[in-house]
């Protein structure tokens, strides 16, 4: 039994950097994607929620690949610390920021979107 | 006192999770930390049912695996909505009604909604939410009738739920 858990032990110790590093990654990955959403989306509105992903999934997957390679558990704690702190405060500051466009009279653009972004375009060039 | 305990073990318990050293020196330094900020919580007046909420512990420990699920569930929709080549989103204004009765069941609530992808709260008005979303079908009153329902169970005290 002792034999046991010192292979999984070693087996853990050997997977978790490549598993840190893959969530690091793609969490990575998940911040351009939502940047990228920050870039297309027509409005205010719809850029928060591109933003979120940034918040949220992107963020999250960073903590947990760090909590993979963390050395101590010392620091585990510290992580998950930040990771709630995290996702209590990110959504506040969304709502703030929302709350405060809404309050100021900014209209959201509601309906269908498709293809908006082409008709700018043209605008554009006239 | 009860309250004052929870908040003391509370605050004991961070510390001793970011610190990592244990000589004398440090422990007293920690003493020290801790009964100024339990004076100060005393003074600024926050040792009471909000302050220590070990009541809804459970109720919380319920709700958040099943929200990490709809968060990740809603993030995916947003991915591929920012990713498609031709934007198919389709922003809704909505207003719903929430079931939950007490302040922090609302700004769980509220908080829940704002942290899935998607959808945010624009503002609270009495039981009342106003709601932005990307996607209508996904921002119509039904969709939140679930979390609304499991928001009221993890926070609102018994005595208080319809």
């Amino acid at each position: 039994m002792a034999e046991l858990f010192a292979l999984l032990a070693n087996v853990w110790d050997t997977v978790r950097f490549p598993l840190g590093g893959a969530a690091c990654l793609s969490g990575a990955i998940l911040c351009i994607i939502g940047t990228i959403g920050v870039l297309r989306f027509p409005d205010f509105y719809t850029r928060v929620h591109a933003a979120s992903i940034t918040d949220t999934s992107g963020a999250g997957l960073v903590l947990v690949g760090m909590v993979l390679m963390a050395p101590s558990w010392i620091v585990v704690v510290k992580l998950f610390c930040i990771l709630g702190f995290l996702l209590l405060t990110s959504a506040t500051a969304s709502h703030a920021l929302v709350n405060a466009a809404h309050t100021a009279g900014l209209q959201p653009k509601i309906g269908p979107m498709a293809n908006r972004g082409h008709e700018d375009e043209e605008e554009g060039a006239h | 006192m009860a309250y004052l305990l929870g908040i003391f073990f509370a605050i004991l318990a961070f510390w001793m999770g970011n610190s990592g050293y244990y000589k004398p020196l440090m422990l007293g330094f920690a003493a020290l930390s801790i009964a100024v900020t339990l004076f100060a919580c005393a003074r600024m007046k926050l040792i009471d049912r909000e302050g220590a909420p070990y009541v809804r512990l459970f109720g919380w420990l319920a709700y958040y695996p099943w929200l990490t699920w709809e968060v990740i569930k809603s993030n995916w929709v947003i991915i591929k909505a920012c990713l498609r080549a031709d934007l198919d989103i389709h922003p809704a204004l909505v207003k719903i009604r929430t079931v939950c009765k007490s302040d922090l069941a609302k700004v769980t609530f509220a908080n829940s909604i704002t942290l899935t992808p998607g959808t945010v709260t624009v503002e609270i008005e009495g039981d009342k939410l106003l709601v932005h979303g990307l996607y209508e079908a996904n921002t119509v009153p039904e969709a939140f009738l679930e979390m609304d329902r499991r928001c009221a169970r993890a926070a609102d005290p018994a005595e208080k739920r319809a």
